[in-house]
C-alpha cells in the first residue's frame, strides 16, 4: 500500500473518526461526501463509540499472503453502540469464543506481520469483553 | 425498443489452461460463436466484453481491443466491461440495450478470465470488495459468503448439510457438461469433510479458480427469423447494484441487489418467478446459491436450505437450478460467467444441452452477481416462434 493511500485513512484507522450528518444525524464510517440517507453535504467528525456486539463473523484458514502468519483468525463484522457497523478481525480470542451477540470492544493493534510499500499497517481490531 | 434474439453461442473447455494465453481463450469462444450463428464477422457492428480484472490477473488492459484484434475482429467498435463478477452480465445487457435501441443489428457478448496465470488469485477477487474498510482488515471472498452463511444459520437454521446439498446437485449436473472443470459427482461426505477455508465454508463449498471465455450473439428478432433461427427471446433484463461492503447492508443473511434485478427483469418480461421453467444462478459459494434462490422468489426467505436439500432445485425438480453444473462445478472465470450462463440458457431452450437437457423448457432465467452483493444482473429468455 503506497503511503498517500495508507495516510489519508488514518484518522478512521487510527481515532476511530466517523461523519455525522449535519442534516438528518446519520453517521457514516468512513465518513462521506454525500449521506446516503438525506443527500446532505455538510458533516461534523464524530468519533465513534468502542463497545459493540458481533452481527456475524468468519474463521479464515485460507488468507491473502499479508494475512498469512496470523491463520487462522477470526474475522467479524461489528455494531457499535451507536448503530454504526465496521468489519475487522477479533484479536485474542480463540474461534469458538466468538459467536453471534458476543460482546467486544475495539482496540488499536498492528494489523499485517509485514510492512507492505514499507509502511507499517495499524488499525482497529476487536476484543471479546469478558461476561 | 426492438425485440432482441440470442442466435448463437460458443464457449470454451472451462478449467486450468495454462498453456492458452487470455486472447486466445476469448477469440476461441468468439470464433465458435459466430460459427454456430452463421453469421459472417464482417457483420458484426459492436461487442460488449465482461472482465473482471485483466489487470491484476495478467498485467493486461485495453482489453477490447487487443482481444478483438486476436479473434479477427480487429476494427470492431468494442468495450470491456467491468462489474466484478456480474461483469458477464453487464456486458450481455449492454449488448441486448445495443440491439434493442435500433444502433445496431449484430452485437457480440463475451466474456473472459484468465485466472491461472501467476497472480494470487485470492487477492485479485477480493479486489472486489471494498479494499480499505474489509480487505484491509483480513477478510476474502470465501469469508464474505461465510458471514453470509452464519448469519443465515443463526436466522434460520440453515445446516451445513443443506449447503452440502447444493454442491453435491450441482457436480451432479455439471458431471455431464463437456465444458465443466471438475465433470465429476461428489458425495455430502466429500463437502462436509473438506479442508475449512472459512468458517463455515470448506474446499466444496467455494467455486474454483478457471479460465474459460464465452461469447453469445444478439440480434433483432426480425433478423433471427429471416436467418431461419430458433427465435430465443430477451424477454426481460434487470440490473442493480448497491453498496460493495457487506456491513454496510441492512441485512447479512440477504442479498437484496439480487431481489432488485429479478423485480426489475420480472416486470418487464411481465411474468412471475411461477413461469420460470429453470434458472441458472451464481452459485459462486454454496450459501450463495441458497439466498439467491431466495431473493429470486424460487422459495420463501430461510427455505433454499430445506430445498435444496430436499431436490426441488435438482434437475427433476420443481423449480431446477443449474443445470449445467453451476460456477461450483462448470467453473468460474469470473468475467465469463454471466455470458456463459446465458450460453446455457440457449442450450436448454433450443434443446442442444446433450445429456443435461431439461425437458421442453420454455422460459430460462440467468442471474449473476458482484461481489458480496454489490451488483446483479438477471436476464429471462424465451423460446417461441
Amino acid at each position: 500500500m503506497i503511503s498517500p493511500r495508507y495516510h489519508r485513512e488514518i484518522p478512521q484507522r487510527y481515532r476511530l473518526e466517523a461523519g455525522r450528518c449535519e442534516d438528518c444525524g446519520e453517521i457514516h464510517f468512513p465518513p462521506r461526501f454525500v449521506c446516503r440517507k438525506c443527500g446532505g453535504k455538510r458533516f461534523a467528525i464524530e468519533v465513534l463509540p468502542r463497545r459493540g456486539k458481533v452481527l456475524t463473523h468468519t474463521t479464515i484458514w485460507i488468507p491473502p499472503a499479508p494475512f498469512e502468519i496470523q491463520k487462522p483468525y477470526v474475522v467479524a463484522i461489528v455494531e457499535l453502540e451507536n448503530g454504526v457497523r465496521l468489519t475487522c478481525m477479533v484479536a485474542e480470542a480463540p474461534p469458538d469464543e466468538v459467536r453471534i451477540g458476543t460482546p467486544v470492544e475495539l482496540i488499536f493493534r498492528r494489523l499485517q506481520a509485514q510492512p507492505v510499500w514499507e509502511v507499517l499497517q495499524y488499525g482497529y481490531k476487536a476484543r471479546v469483553l469478558a461476561g | 425498443m426492438r425485440d432482441v434474439a440470442v442466435i448463437g453461442y460458443g464457449m470454451t473447455k472451462f478449467g486450468e489452461l495454462w498453456q492458452t494465453p487470455l486472447r486466445d481463450l476469448f477469440a476461441e469462444a468468439a470464433v465458435a460463436c459466430l460459427a454456430d450463428a452463421g453469421v459472417e464477422r464482417g457483420r458484426l457492428q459492436s461487442a460488449y466484453i465482461g472482465c473482471m480484472s485483466s489487470g491484476l490477473f495478467n498485467g493486461q488492459e485495453h482489453l477490447a481491443s487487443i482481444l478483438c484484434d486476436y479473434a479477427g475482429l480487429a476494427g470492431l467498435a468494442a468495450t470491456r466491461v467491468e462489474s466484478a463478477c456480474a461483469s458477464g452480465g453487464a456486458a450481455f445487457r449492454a449488448a441486448y440495450l445495443e440491439v434493442a435501441s435500433g444502433a445496431s443489428d449484430f452485437v457480440l457478448a463475451g466474456g473472459v478470465e484468465k485466472m491461472n496465470d501467476g497472480a494470487d488469485a485470492t487477492y485479485c477477487l477480493s479486489t472486489a470488495a471494498d479494499q480499505e474498510y474489509e480487505v484491509y482488515h483480513g477478510i476474502t471472498f470465501p469469508g464474505l459468503y461465510a458471514m453470509i452463511a452464519h448469519a443465515h444459520m443463526h436466522r434460520y437454521g440453515t445446516t451445513p448439510a443443506q449447503l452440502a446439498a447444493v454442491a453435491v446437485k450441482n457436480h451432479r449436473n455439471g458431471a455431464l457438461n463437456p465444458y465443466a472443470q471438475f465433470p465429476v459427482e461428489i458425495t455430502p461426505e466429500t463437502v462436509l469433510k473438506a479442508v475449512r477455508v472459512a468458517e463455515p465454508l470448506g474446499l466444496f463449498d467455494c467455486s474454483p479458480v478457471t479460465d474459460g471465455a464465452a461469447c453469445v450473439l444478439l440480434c433483432p428478432v426480425d433478423v433471427a427469423r429471416e436467418l431461419g433461427k430458433p427465435v430465443i427471446r430477451v424477454i426481460g433484463s434487470g440490473h442493480a447494484t448497491d453498496a460493495i461492503a457487506l456491513h454496510d447492508r441492512p441485512d447479512l443473511a440477504a442479498i437484496p441487489v439480487v431481489g432488485l434485478a429479478a423485480r426489475r427483469a420480472y416486470a418487464q418480461a411481465g411474468i412471475t418467478v411461477a413461469d420460470v421453467d429453470f434458472c441458472e444462478v451464481h452459485d459462486c459459494f454454496t450459501i450463495a446459491e441458497i439466498v439467491c434462490t431466495e431473493e429470486l422468489g424460487l422459495f420463501e426467505r430461510g427455505r433454499g436450505g430445506p430445498a435444496a436439500l430436499d431436490g426441488l432445485t435438482a434437475r427433476d425438480g420443481k423449480h431446477p437450478v443449474n443445470a449445467s453444473g453451476g460456477l461450483k462445478c462448470k467453473g468460474h472465470p469470473v468475467g465469463a460467467t454471466g455470458v456463459a450462463q446465458i450460453a446455457e440458457l440457449v442450450m436448454q431452450l433450443s434443446g442442444r444441452a446433450g445429456a443435461r437437457q431439461l425437458k421442453s423448457p420454455r422460459i430460462g432465467l440467468a442471474q449473476n452477481m458482484g461481489g458480496s452483493g454489490g451488483s446483479c444482473t438477471v436476464h429471462i429468455l424465451e423460446v417461441g416462434s
